[in-house]
């Protein structure tokens, strides 16, 4: 199976998956959940990679550079934020 | 085994790492161990991209992945919490920016139809994403004014634009050679980003910000269709996901619908005068301290003026002084309180209080008729008693914390200028509040002072 319809399948179901996962988050950890999001929102990196490796020096290439160079900004910053910020969250010592 | 198949099952994998670390953020014992399980499927994930027979040249894409890794490194060291709304908006927008990129950079002269489209939508959404979140940050950041900004003739403006991006997408989607279409999408779905955030006020934020992480999302997932990866759609769904619940969330935390949020910068206000019986009394920092002294139960609510204020470190310090004084200290977290989901809670964090202090709005209400003394700081509309009694009221049927239940309260404020939204506040009349005038890190620091 491959094609658009195998694609929409996959999209519905993590649509579903996302919406059980997220619900179960805590307001607490609001902030860290949207810059934790933020970081996987860098995924578009993975497809980047294929268009900026073509070596053939075209628009299109350099595009993907251009896509590379930003998802990974997200990628690195968010994942590091996040963890920083989820570093202070600490519970009551007794 | 060939390579394509091992990068799909390298996707797989990263998929269910994703997954997995996001149902570690469920509780904030697992969360940085979650974080970091998702940043492993990164790292799978991009590794498995790496292999793609199609890569001849890695140059580019190694000095692409070490500049804009080592931009996010320095910019997520040398943030401060109280300026973590603005950093989010920021790297929402480059995502939208890194989306635009991929779809646009897919285009090839034999791409089908449901390619062209899902081009278009890549462009689109991330064009929007871009220019709506660089604009979110200007506001959030306050290098423009975070007013709502509008002009007459401002819903023409708009729906010429979405006429716009329409047409000029469907001929795109029919001439794909012709390069100038596709130009007008990206040019009209900037500007659209700007139009759609512009007459968006700064109280307002939380939604928008969840909306457009909602969105650099949704924009992976559209660019994931463009060029077939499954990776980008599964993790760019996870993320709208999430973005979309955030915005509902701060919704209904606000008493109003997303459109109302998103379109009501065009209505006029309506500025009715509501009458409010009683006056306004003032106290010292010296009555404060031994109203203080001589409680056994408080309740702290921080709105967005503690950010500005920075004064969540000497908050944590009365905190500790109260607490060896045999007082029990709760917070009171209402959830659209400051600029962000959860913005109070991080900036508490850091500043120590530990999270079971925190209580969400649902929590703190019941308990608060055995409250000695609330102690609002810098939160106004979240604790205006209007939206429970004053029918009239703009916020009215909004959920808010009941301070006015507690047996005094304090409301530290720097004047009796009104709030952002204007509304006018029966609770700084009410026969048990006292109002503490003045910076309220100075003003908490003299009550600190007191103390010790």
């Amino acid at each position: 199976m491959s094609g658009a319809e195998y694609l929409l399948f996959i999209l519905m179901l993590s649509i579903f998956l996302g919406f059980e996962l997220i619900n179960k988050v805590p307001a607490t950890l609001h902030t860290p959940l949207m810059s934790g999001a933020n970081a996987i929102s860098g995924i578009t990196v993975v497809g980047a990679v294929a268009l900026a490796g073509t070596g053939s020096e075209t628009m299109g290439m350099w595009l993907g550079v251009g896509a590379v160079t930003l998802a990974s900004v997200n990628v690195v910053g968010g994942y590091m934020v996040t963890d920083r910020m989820l570093g202070f969250f600490k519970k009551k010592e007794d | 085994m060939t390579t394509a198949l091992v990068t799909q099952l390298g996707y797989v994998v990263a998929a269910g790492l994703f997954i997995f670390g996001l149902k570690m953020l469920g509780s904030p014992a697992t969360a940085r161990r979650g974080n970091m399980v998702s940043a492993i499927g990164m790292l799978v994930a991009i590794v498995a991209a790496l292999l793609d027979q199609g890569i001849v040249d890695f140059t580019w894409i190694v000095a692409g992945m070490l500049v804009g890794g080592a931009i996010g490194a320095i910019a997520a060291r040398a943030v401060a919490m109280t300026s973590m709304p603005e950093m989010v908006a920021l790297f929402n927008g480059l995502g939208g920016a890194a989306s635009l990129l991929v779809g646009w950079s897919a285009l090839s002269p034999d791409a089908g139809v449901f390619t062209l489209v899902t081009i278009v939508l890549s462009i689109l959404i991330g064009g929007v994403t871009l220019t709506g979140s660089l604009v979110a940050y200007g506001k959030l950041s306050e290098t423009i004014g975070s007013g709502a900004i509008t002009f007459s003739g401002q819903q023409v403006v708009n729906s010429l634009v979405v006429f716009g991006i329409v047409g000029g997408a469907a001929m795109f989607c029919m001439n794909p050679t012709d390069p100038n279409w596709l130009y007008m999408v990206i040019g009209l779905a900037l500007l659209f980003g700007i139009m759609a955030v512009i007459p968006i006020g700064g109280a307002d934020m939380p939604v928008v910000i969840s909306l457009l992480n909602s969105y650099s999302g949704l924009a992976a997932c559209a660019a994931g269709f463009a060029i077939n990866n499954n990776a980008l759609i599964v993790a760019g769904s996870l993320v709208g996901a999430s973005g979309i619940i955030l915005t509902q969330i701060m919704c209904k935390a606000m008493n109003r619908s997303l459109s109302n949020v998103l379109f009501s910068g065009f209505a006029s206000v309506s500025s009715e005068e509501t009458v409010v019986e009683g006056e306004i009394k003032p106290i010292s920092v010296d009555d404060a301290y031994y109203v203080l002294e001589a409680a056994t139960n408080v309740a702290i609510i921080p709105g967005y003026g503690m950010a500005v204020a920075q004064a969540q470190h000497v908050v944590k310090e009365l905190t500790e002084l109260l607490q060896n004084n045999g007082c029990e200290v709760n917070f009171g977290i209402h959830p659209v309180a400051g600029r962000m989901p959860g913005h109070m809670n991080v900036l508490l964090a850091e500043a120590d209080v530990p999270y079971d202090q925190l209580l969400e709005m649902d929590e703190i209400n019941p308990r608060m008729e055995m409250v000695d003394v609330a102690i609002v700081i810098g939160a106004n509309d979240v604790v205006n008693p209007a939206a429970r009694e004053v029918e009239s009221s703009p916020i009215y049927g909004m959920p808010v914390i009941n301070v006015a239940d507690a047996r005094t309260v304090f409301v530290l404020k720097r004047s009796m200028a009104s709030g952002f939204a204007g509304i006018e506040n029966p609770l700084f009349y009410k026969d048990n509040t006292r109002m503490l005038f003045g910076d309220a890190k100075e003003s908490i620091g003299g009550l600190v002072r007191e103390f010790s």
